[in-house]
């Protein structure tokens, strides 16, 4: 038996794998297909102070080896996660984590510091990189003054573990990385999804309701691996890395970077199981090339 | 109902015209039962640019045998890919998925299809007649004779009318301009209809002039069929975004911001 656990800023997870926001709802759409009790935490959809009903109709493009998606944080507000959500989710023997989206820093406060009041979760993600909404979301996470101030404001309300998920959509991923690292996150995941956009020819007109919306799936996993290994090198705390992970070899590649843990998303749509199956092949490479413990393969990338 | 996700046998793939086909699917155990209305996501393999599953609706099942059957239009490169498909090959579905059609309150109803949309009108209509003992009358739309497609397979179930836009065979123009929905004294149990979206929007309408009850199937953009993306939305009166896979794709049109 090969030891997965892994350490993310506060927090023991059994085993490294998770699911990504936004792409496996609460769990319970997953429930015929896996044993959710297995994977190593889930994060749940996005979640706002008050409901938000996000973008017209179209919110999705297919595009070469991915999908685009605008979405905008559609949830019915924190209140009702509270109320309906957290007491049918907590069954799962599996780390929950909320992650955290605002249009101001109050609406982030407000969120987690509710948040906090959840004795069975023991950690959010604060998304500062959400493409799909007016306000908030990117807003911060491409401002380095607003990524900090977001930070600090967050880590005062909220005094369990820390998760900050970064935006690919800036110049220097590093200086993004480490300002919130110095703001108080614990934990560092990313990438969230790339701004791009999709039109129809012969119409003329975008694809998206939005014009342009987030880019994920397999196409971008090259600059999400880049984007890992280059936060992996420049932070201490621990980095949870995510994109286009569509099986064990493309975790491989994530842990190889310097990922303490990965999150998988786009994947589940195409494969509902695909979560189990990245697990159960990370457990064969580890035994078959001899390993004990994933944290040996954490940050080995020889170069 | 469980969900699955399971590699089925192509038995067959029976090419009715240039733009339809239909796959016939062999489980290697007891497929789970399938409602009027459900469909299942279909796995494109070796096509680079198809990156997700297709939403297909269920055409046929038959539980004794554990066949399920699929009518597919070739409308873009994952169906193009799809019609290649050969007997012995195996196909990943994810299954079955959605809600179904209702119950009517009697026995008066009307199923029509139009284009694809006839597919889950041919098992509705096995399903009535099993299960709820009414006997359905179909009425079937198409651009053109020649692009009439297994048409014996209802005839097996009900009573079958046909409209085509050019009049080649049936009541000549659109659906709505058939009697069973142009005569203002019809009246329905319930008009079941799924084909293009600007057909249902007008079967909906005249539904609601003929005081009959109406459900239509939606054929939103999917991303993972299972509720979880949120891509499928459509915008109702009373609950605001819902999704198509998992709260439709049957909806009461009363209650769409159409």
């Amino acid at each position: 038996m090969v030891n997965l656990n892994v350490d993310i800023g506060k927090l023991t997870l059994k085993n490294p794998v998770m699911t990504a926001s936004g792409t496996f709802g609460f769990g319970q759409e997953y429930e015929d297909f896996i044993d959710i009790s297995r994977l190593g935490g889930i994060l749940v959809k996005g979640i706002t102070g008050k409901e938000r009903q996000g973008n017209p109709y179209p919110r999705m493009a297919e595009t070469p080896s991915g999908m685009l998606n605008a979405v905008g944080l559609q949830n019915k507000g924190i209140d009702y996660f509270v109320d309906h959500i957290y007491p049918e989710i907590t069954k799962y023997d599996t780390e929950i984590i909320v992650n955290v989206n605002g249009g101001t820093i109050e609406e982030y406060i407000e969120v987690a510091s509710k948040v906090d009041k959840l004795d069975k979760i023991h950690a959010i993600e604060l998304n500062i990189s959400c493409p799909n909404v007016k306000q908030g979301g990117m807003v911060f996470g491409t401002h380095c003054p607003s990524a900090i101030a977001v930070t600090k404001a967050v880590r005062e309300a909220y005094s369990k573990s820390l998760m900050v998920k970064l935006s690919p959509n800036v110049t220097s991923i590093v200086e993004f990385a480490l300002a919130v690292e110095e703001a108080g996150a614990d934990s560092i995941s990313l990438i969230n999804t790339l701004l791009g956009m999709a039109i129809d020819a012969k119409t003329r007109k975008p694809r998206l309701s939005t014009v342009t919306g987030g880019l994920s799936g397999p196409a971008v996993k090259p600059v999400a691996l880049r984007m890992v290994w280059q936060v992996a090198k420049a932070v201490k705390i621990p980095v949870i890395g995510m994109g286009g992970i569509m099986n064990a070899g493309d975790a491989i590649e994530f842990f190889l970077a310097g990922a303490s843990a990965v999150q998988i998303g786009t994947a589940n749509f195409i494969n509902p199981a695909v979560t189990i199956e990245i697990l159960e092949g990370i457990e064969r490479y580890l035994e078959s090339n001899g390993y004990d413990s994933i944290q040996d393969i954490i940050g080995a990338l020889e170069c | 109902m469980k969900r699955r996700i399971e590699d089925l046998r192509v038995l067959e793939n029976r090419k009715l015209n240039e733009e339809f086909f239909v796959l016939q699917l062999e489980s290697g155990e007891d497929i789970p039962s399938i409602l009027p209305g459900q469909f299942a996501e279909v796995k494109v393999e070796g096509s680079p640019a198809t990156f997700l599953r297709r939403p297909i609706s269920i055409y046929d099942a038959d539980p004794v045998n554990n066949r399920i059957d699929l009518l597919i239009k070739i409308a873009g490169t994952g169906t193009k890919k799809l019609a290649e498909l050969e007997a012995g090959q195996s196909l990943n579905l994810v299954y079955p998925l959605g809600n179904h059609f209702s119950k009517p309150k009697g026995s008066k109803v009307l199923l029509v299809g139009g284009g694809t949309g006839v597919a889950p009108m041919l098992i509705l209509g096995r399903y009535m007649q099993a299960e709820w003992g009414i006997r359905p009358v179909y009425l079937l739309g198409y651009r053109s004779q020649h692009l009439i497609i297994e048409i014996e397979r209802f005839r097996a179930i009900g009573e079958v009318n046909i409209s085509t836009e050019d009049g080649s065979v049936g009541t000549k123009g659109f659906v709505t301009r058939n009697p069973l929905l142009s005569d203002d004294s019809a009246q329905y149990d319930m008009i079941y209809t799924c084909g293009p979206e600007v057909m249902m929007k007008a079967i909906a309408k005249r539904a609601s002039a003929l005081n009959s009850p109406c459900e239509v199937s939606l054929e939103n953009l999917m991303g993972c069929g299972i509720g979880a993306c949120l891509c499928c939305i459509v915008d109702t009166k009373d609950r605001g975004n819902v999704n198509t896979c998992t709260e439709g794709p049957i909806f009461n049109p009363e209650l769409l911001k159409w």
